[in-house]
């Protein structure tokens, strides 16, 4: 009775990971399949070519939309960490006047639907002269209410005697954040960062408003655009290749830091 | 020094959370194309909104969306997450295998699931033709394009969800179910008599996530559809992204952006207050 139910399970469970692998591996083999052969959903192509690929290089800057979605989430992940690290500090650690007005003002932003802000936001951009900028891709997410919550909740937790120590030896606030804390934070580092990359690195309302130069695309953009609009010339195995594209770098990178993705994720949803 | 600290949060406050709320009240009750110059035309958005079919098309496609979406997702992800829940081998494979949709941008999804959903040569009427059945216009055909995209959508999350559960699962003390064994309750009993009350919070938090992601949708729609069949998959954002990027009428995306946040202001109040009253 017992190992009869626990094959269930497996059976079960295994359906279930074929369900969320499956496509994956079809879209893969459908990028490399000749076109003729898309539509047939076979799990094993008959010959593996590259044409897809070569002709999305010629019709789409590929490789462009990389460097600059890296770069666009590289620049945002580093400020919001220090930034983030910086509030969190000071709402953590230190005693000012207004500090539990920060603190709930943050906490208010956080349950703010983005809904509301979107067109002003755009207009600011506007107004600016941010619309086809990398500004207007990294700026507005410099600063994240979620990020500095963390941040606090983590400093809290390390000892005040080792920030009294570092200031006897004379440390500003400055080298205690990122010389005495960064180091022991590790943990709340990985897991900010991963969030807010990936969080950057999906991003793709914001550049489809404010983004037109196609040399400033990031993927997720470009990929999207190139999808719904006539470029692909409904040839399904260039579309495909392009989504690989799109998803290879983060599926890479979740093979080899599993663990650090899914804790991470998680405690997003944990934050409420 | 504290305030030179908290200074770079605060400007970027003012700048782009709360002149832009401000703003949008004030767009609220004005014309602009954001060229010519802002003109006031009083309450006329807000008529307009009162009469306007897709609005209220888009706030009842967001509804259907979420009365699938959120009933599924808690369902698929409550049953792996309990199945995940025993000793069993390959555990961080089948759980890691569940959460790659969750890691992967929502355009690769969406453009992976058109495929599928496709009337001819898509996996899914492949199968029902394989066992019989007729096909399905799962994007075409007006009834059945949101439900689809709420398919979709579950498959996309319900890997979060999972590991949640699977959290809140482990919170269980084990002599809740010790006791309840030594009284023989059976397994049904266990899993609604102790399971369900204790992991409460957690499908709470479902419930909220999913309802603002609901409000959220965007890309999927933008991809697949665009809002069509017959308006039948427009969204809100996707409306206020219409509005605003496709007509250039700020004023009324901005009034559309503002009722849309008091909903789901709202929305999430009263699945706050009815969680309370029911605890």
């Amino acid at each position: 009775m017992k190992s009869v139910k626990k094959i269930l399970f497996y059976l079960l469970l295994t359906i279930g990971a074929i369900a969320f692998i499956y496509p994956f591996y079809w879209m893969i083999t459908a990028s490399l399949a000749p076109e003729s052969e898309i539509s047939n959903l076979t799990l094993f192509p008959s010959s593996i070519s590259l044409n897809s690929y070569k002709q999305m290089v010629e019709k789409i800057p590929i490789g462009r939309s990389l460097i600059n979605s890296i770069f666009v989430a590289s620049s945002v992940t580093f400020g919001v960490l220090i930034i983030g690290s910086m509030v969190g500090y000071a709402l953590s650690r230190l005693d000012f006047k207004g500090r539990d007005t920060i603190f709930y003002i943050i906490i208010f932003t956080m349950t703010l639907p983005f809904q509301i802000t979107l067109i002003p936001q755009y207009i600011i951009m506007v107004k600016f002269g941010w619309i086809d900028t990398y500004y207007s891709l990294i700026v507005p997410y410099l600063s994240n209410a979620l990020a500095i919550i963390m941040f606090r909740q983590y400093f809290k937790t390390i000892s005040q005697s080792l920030i009294d120590a570092a200031r006897l030896d004379g440390c500003g606030e400055l080298q205690i954040i990122f010389r005495i804390l960064w180091p022991n934070s590790i943990p709340a580092i990985v897991t900010i960062g991963i969030i807010t990359f990936m969080a950057s690195w999906n991003e793709v309302l914001w550049p489809l408003i404010v983004i037109r130069d196609e040399s400033l695309m990031t993927m997720p953009q470009l990929v999207t655009l190139f999808a719904v609009g006539g470029r692909a010339e409904s040839q399904l195995g260039v579309v495909l290749s392009s989504a690989v594209m799109l998803a290879l770098p983060i599926i890479l990178a979740y093979l080899f830091f599993q663990k650090y993705f899914i804790q991470s994720m998680a405690s997003t949803g944990i934050k409420e | 020094m504290p305030y030179l600290l908290v200074s770079p949060y605060l400007v970027h406050f003012f700048l782009f959370i709360a002149f832009p709320v401000v703003f949008s009240i004030v767009l609220t009750f004005h014309k602009w194309n954001i060229i010519s110059p802002m003109e006031f035309v009083g309450v006329k958005n807000y008529v307009r909104l009162f009469n306007d079919k897709i609005f209220f098309k888009s706030m009842i496609n967001t509804l259907i969306f979420l009365a699938i979406h959120i009933p599924l997702q808690i369902i698929v992800a409550l049953f792996l997450a309990e199945v995940l829940n025993q000793k069993l081998k390959f555990q961080g494979f089948f759980r890691a295998a569940f959460f790659l949709p969750v890691i992967v941008s929502g355009v690769v999804v969406t453009i992976l699931w058109q495929q599928m959903f496709g009337f001819d040569t898509g996996l899914l009427n492949r199968m029902l033709v394989t066992i019989g059945l007729g096909k399905v216009g799962w994007l075409t055909d007006p009834d059945v394009a949101m439900t689809s995209i709420a398919v979709m959508a579950t498959w996309k999350n319900v890997g979060l969800y999972i590991v949640l559960f699977l959290v809140g699962l482990q919170t269980v003390p084990t002599h809740y179910y010790e006791a309840a064994d030594l009284e023989g309750a059976s397994r049904m009993q266990k899993f609604f008599k102790i399971t369900l009350p204790m992991i409460n919070p957690t499908i709470f938090m479902v419930v909220i996530l999913s309802t603002i992601g609901g409000f959220s949708l965007f890309i999927e729609p933008y991809i697949m559809t665009g809002g069509g069949p017959l308006n039948s998959t427009i969204s809100a954002v996707l409306y206020i992204y219409k509005q605003g990027f496709f007509y250039y009428h700020m004023g009324y995306a901005a009034t559309l952006g503002l009722f849309f946040a008091l909903i789901i202001f709202t929305v999430v109040i009263l699945q706050k207050k009815f969680v309370e009253t029911n605890n």
